[in-house]
């Protein structure tokens, strides 16, 4: 059997990803009790770590919406886009349950089948509910989990607990009604349109009371936020205070997509998307207070595989058509297949408790610096790279922040963007790093980032992402250049 | 006295589970109402269901053929804004919306 992703991603046996994403992940789930702890550990999308190693997929069963969102186009239907909402065939469930088992047959690290969409799957009840039924009982080693905007929430939390689902996302992007009108232009609810405030106060209500059903019935609950540049930005501080205090485990906020190519009333309208460091700001101002997710991809209502790659392509409805599937023998080999990855995260995790923290180092000031890897070592070349993981180096060592894609997110069509080169694009979504790690870099990007203030560094190839990055740090301190703060030696 | 989904109807089935009367189906390329069950909702809601759920400008019409949700009554998009955001993305050579 053919066994792409794990021959590739979960190769780097040895070192592995030492104590880095293990470390953020640590401290991310590490005040969960020990039953969520154990809930989450192998699910792609809760866990920083579980996402080199697990993965996830999303079948579009749910077409139907019963709110509009301003940052969404129901004209979903894009091939070459990777973005929430996006799809390229809506199925029934008989298709999704056999699309389901032929990507756990053939990718046994897939442990999660997700509904996010295209619309809301709680709009879609039937269609919904009738894929989980079916995989419950015909592929019962699938984690479930279903993303929802909130407003069929409370109404459909009965169904939910009875099918065996313990993880439910809902996106919450305000608990006020006057920001929520900023957003949400509409909702369809007990038989009605209703536009503005009024139906974004019945959305926030009906979300808040979902939030509460949930943890009543011991469902884990993360909250999925788009940050919305003078919208919704330092309203979010709030938002996670309240989720938090209500029971969710995990906040996860994303930057707005929004172009003008995509139809959305942001993208026309010139709505701005955050900047990384903003983005990044915010995640850390709520970080005090909650557990902030900071790995998601953003990924279509189709995807399959790891996080931050699709392998739907390989699993069409023609393709899945051909596959004969014997589910019984594949469940016994994705055990194995978890087993040895278990194993492999727990020697992680003791090898890391056995490392000291060193308290008595200088304090260099924090940097930021950008990895091209796949998985847990850098094994990229720079130009190869779609996107960089950023990590935070700081004296108590390296700390994953979040990613920067590299192109437009529609990939490969020369209508996209507004002109720049690709390599101008590439540095540009770089801002604020210092240093950039791959595995190899070409002559003419290595020139184009040094004159843009971003050391390339090409000498730590296939080491631990970590190790590497302390390792530049440590050299950097050495040189006295982390005495002052960046805007001073800038200025200097 | 029927309503009428047309061409720019995206599939996207939340139409017809809100029909009282069971006269939405799916067909190809779109959707369609069959005019000898739909009541346009009188007597049974205040507004016509699929109208009052359906996402897309344009896509249902009455029976004068006129547009329940015109342009810019579900995005809240000006229509001069948009045209001028058709023409800016065609002008950089991008296919229009």
């Amino acid at each position: 059997m053919d066994l792409p992703i794990y021959q590739e991603e979960a190769a780097p046996k040895s070192g592995g990803c030492s104590a880095g994403s293990c470390g953020s992940t640590d401290d991310q789930l590490g005040h969960l009790s020990d039953d969520i702890r154990k809930k989450v550990e192998d699910h792609p999308c809760y866990s920083e770590e579980a996402h080199h190693y697990f993965a996830r997929m999303h079948v579009a069963v749910a077409p139907a919406c019963n709110i509009q969102c301003h940052y969404c186009n129901r004209k979903y239907d894009c091939a070459n886009e990777s973005r929430p909402g996006v799809v390229s065939e809506v199925m029934t469930p008989d298709q999704a349950v056999k699309k389901t088992m032929a990507v756990a047959a053939t990718i046994p690290q897939m442990t999660v089948l997700g509904i996010a969409g295209p619309g809301d799957p709680l709009a879609n009840p039937e269609r919904t509910f009738e894929t989980f039924r079916q995989l419950s009982e015909k592929a019962p080693d699938i984690k479930l989990c279903v993303s929802t905007n909130g407003l069929a929430l409370p109404a459909a939390v009965e169904e939910l607990s009875k099918h065996n689902i313990d993880h439910v996302t809902i996106t919450i992007n305000c608990i006020d009604p006057d920001v929520g009108a900023q957003i949400y232009p509409w909702i369809y609810w007990e038989n009605k349109r209703i536009y503005g405030r009024e139906g974004a106060a019945i959305l926030i209500e009906q979300q808040q009371k979902g939030l509460e059903m949930l943890k009543e019935k011991g469902i884990l609950v993360k909250v999925n936020s788009v940050l919305i540049p003078g919208v919704n930005d330092q309203h979010l501080k709030e938002v996670s205070k309240v989720v938090k205090a209500k029971g969710a485990f995990l906040h996860n906020v994303m930057p707005l997509i929004a172009e003008a190519e995509h139809g959305t009333f942001y993208g026309v309208m010139g709505q701005r998307s955050p900047s990384p460091a903003e983005l990044k700001e915010l995640q850390d101002a709520c970080e005090g207070d909650m557990n902030m997710m900071r790995h998601c991809r953003q990924c279509r209502a189709d995807a399959v595989g790891l996080l931050g790659e699709d392998r739907g392509a390989e699993f069409t409805l023609d393709k899945i058509e051909q596959m004969d599937i014997d589910y019984d023998k594949a469940m016994e080999f994705r055990a194995e297949v978890r087993a040895g990855i278990q194993a492999e995260l727990d020697a992680k995790r003791a090898e890391k408790a056995k490392v000291v923290p060193l308290e008595d180092s200088p304090r260099g000031r924090p940097v930021l610096m950008a990895v091209a890897a796949k998985g847990a070592v850098i094994n990229v070349h720079f130009g190869h790279a779609k996107e960089f993981m950023v990590y935070e180096a700081t004296y108590q060592g390296a700390r994953f922040v979040g990613h920067r894609k590299t192109d437009s997110y529609c990939a490969g069509d020369e209508t996209c963007g507004d002109g720049d080169s690709i390599l101008d694009k590439t540095i540009k979504s770089l801002e604020g790093c210092e240093v950039v790690l791959c595995s190899k870099i070409g002559y003419e990007p290595w020139g184009n980032l040094e004159a843009a203030g971003i050391q390339p560094n090409g000498e730590h190839a296939m080491e631990p992402i970590e190790e590497a990055v302390m390792a530049v740090w440590n050299e950097m301190l050495a040189a006295g250049k982390l005495d002052a703060p960046v805007e001073a030696k800038k200025r200097a | 006295m029927a309503l009428e989904i047309i061409e720019s109807c995206v599939n996207c089935y939340a139409c017809q589970p809100v029909c009282p009367n069971d006269a939405i189906y799916e067909a190809k390329p779109h959707f369609l109402i069959n005019e000898d069950k739909c009541t346009e909702c009188v007597g049974d809601f205040a507004d016509a269901q699929c109208a009052s759920i359906c996402p897309i400008e344009g896509a249902i019409l009455d029976e004068l053929g006129v547009a329940l949700n015109p342009p810019g009554s579900l995005t809240g998009i000006p229509p001069e804004r948009w045209a001028a955001a058709q023409a800016e993305i065609q002008a950089r050579g991008g296919s229009p919306l």
